[in-house]
């Protein structure tokens, strides 16, 4: 029912363009700060915990840095950065939402004959669906120089054995599957959490759970179609 | 012209409005009264379509208007202006911006021609240098003088205000009081106000319905509610000892 009102046809195009532009500027531009930091600590993690758990001399060094490759393109910027993005855009949709709602900004479009869930909704769908994979690619590039970073300063890889293994036996493939994933995860984000904030009844309180149960809820579907995907996509 | 007809509505099992009829007059401030929860604000959202009565007819100028589609609910809502009770103005945009959105969203104009429309309705409801401000900058009576400037941006046929005073001093009550008698004349628009403000109903009530417990209970003018002997409505509207002391004289 919901998403059948969002993908409507909009009632007035350029309305949407500018809104979507703005959403990007939100849900996007406003998260790369965190994903920026998070990323390039994650990479640093994985490479000092996979050279303190390679301890015997048979392997070699360059697979700590292939460790992290394959864990930054599989996993993590893609779903431990949904899993982050669920958080902090999740909530912030359901609550901005859930506030029009509560305050009958909602009921002021709907006077004005605009279609409010189409209206809040589709530009930030689509605004996370084109942005987020840009917000992953980036995190693949920090997260793997974060790595280097670590291997580097802790002497744990030399910077030549590091940049072999990340480019020992790479499928270029990988970093297509992470971004079909982080689009996936970009669509359940914004709709579980526009859902939520869209049919709010009550005041503050329940705007704050609602946004609560916005990022449970969508945290829950991601962790569910990474498997999903994941038997799609690589098996 | 408005018209309800038998209109009925329940939520979960309860009756709240019950087989109301009313016309609301053109060019006329149509005054809805009645206690918290007798049922003004569901009516109210009835008429807009925000609430789908139970049974009945809410007609605009002779079209059956819950009978129609969403789109066809949309065009007849772009005549409509509303004023809601906190405001209902965007958070996230200023003033200006605020009177621009239908001005957007449903004329082709030029951006001049539209910045032109937003300073008329600003100044119409005297506000000014204000422009850039956010609703959290305004004041409650600003907010609302906005909020009425969004709803005239498109010229609407019919306007509706819920509460218009509530959170207001009674001088700021008057002087929206008088602002929406006088856009309902100049525009020559149907207006319906939902409201409590028993000083509303003396100064703006050119007609007046009283809801009690979901029905219409009484009809008439400001005048009309000087000499009735409708006790229900006495009892509301004449709550206070200083109201008693102006029935009595």
């Amino acid at each position: 029912m919901f998403l059948n009102k969002v993908f409507t046809k909009p009632e007035n195009l350029n309305m949407y363009y500018r809104q979507i532009i703005i959403e990007i500027g939100k849900l996007g531009i406003n998260s790369i700060g965190i994903v920026v930091i998070i990323s390039v600590f994650i990479g640093a993690v994985i490479t000092i915990q996979t050279a303190i758990n390679i301890t015997n001399p048979i392997f070699p060094k360059y697979i700590i840095s292939l460790t992290v490759r394959d864990s930054i393109l599989l996993e993590f910027s893609s779903s431990v950065v949904a899993l982050i993005l669920a958080g902090k855009i999740g909530s912030n949709i359901a609550s901005e939402i859930g506030t029009m709602r509560v305050t009958e900004q909602i009921d002021a479009l709907e006077i004005f004959g605009v279609n409010s869930a189409s209206y809040l909704a589709l530009p930030k769908i689509v605004a996370a669906m084109l942005f987020n994979p840009i917000l992953t690619v980036m995190s693949m590039v920090i997260g793997i120089w974060g790595g280097w970073v670590a291997g580097v300063t802790t002497g744990d890889i030399t910077s030549d054995e590091y940049i072999y293994g990340i480019q020992y036996e790479f499928i270029p493939y990988y970093i297509i599957y992470g971004i079909i994933k982080t689009v996936v995860f970009a669509f359940i984000i914004t709709t579980i959490s526009a859902f939520m904030g869209y049919y709010v009844k009550g005041g503050s309180l329940e705007v704050g759970q609602a946004s609560t149960r916005a990022v449970v809820y969508s945290s829950v579907a991601i962790l569910f179609f990474n498997v999903v995907l994941t038997i799609l996509l690589l098996q | 012209m408005i018209q309800v007809i038998n209109i009925s509505k329940s939520f979960n099992g309860k009756q709240v409005l019950k087989d109301i009829s009313i016309d609301f007059d053109r060019g006329k401030t149509n005054l809805v009264i009645g206690q918290s929860g007798s049922g003004k604000t569901v009516l109210l959202k009835c008429i807009v379509g925000l609430f789908e009565p139970d049974s009945g007819e809410v007609k605009y100028d002779d079209v059956v208007f819950n009978k129609l589609n969403s789109k066809e609910k949309r065009d007849i809502r772009k005549k409509i202006g509303m004023l809601f009770q906190g405001g209902a103005l965007f958070d996230s945009s200023t003033v200006e911006e605020n009177i621009l959105f239908p001005l957007n969203m449903f004329t082709e104009i030029s951006m001049e021609e539209k910045l032109d429309r937003v300073n008329i309705c600003l100044k119409r409801v005297n506000i000014f240098n204000a422009n850039h401000l956010y609703p959290s900058e305004l004041s409650g009576g600003m907010k609302k003088r906005v909020a009425i400037a969004r709803a005239i941006a498109l010229k609407p046929q019919y306007l509706f205000c819920d509460e218009p005073n509530s959170g207001l001093d009674p001088k700021s009550s008057i002087v929206i009081d008088n602002l929406i008698r006088e856009l309902t004349e100049e525009y020559d628009i149907t207006t319906i106000i939902n409201t409590h403000d028993m000083n509303s109903v003396i100064e703006i009530g050119q007609k007046v319905v009283f809801i009690f417990e979901g029905t219409k209970a009484w009809e008439g003018s400001n005048m009309d509610i000087l000499e009735s002997d409708n006790k229900i409505l006495n009892d509301f509207v004449f709550a206070t000892n200083l109201t008693k002391k102006l029935k009595t004289k």
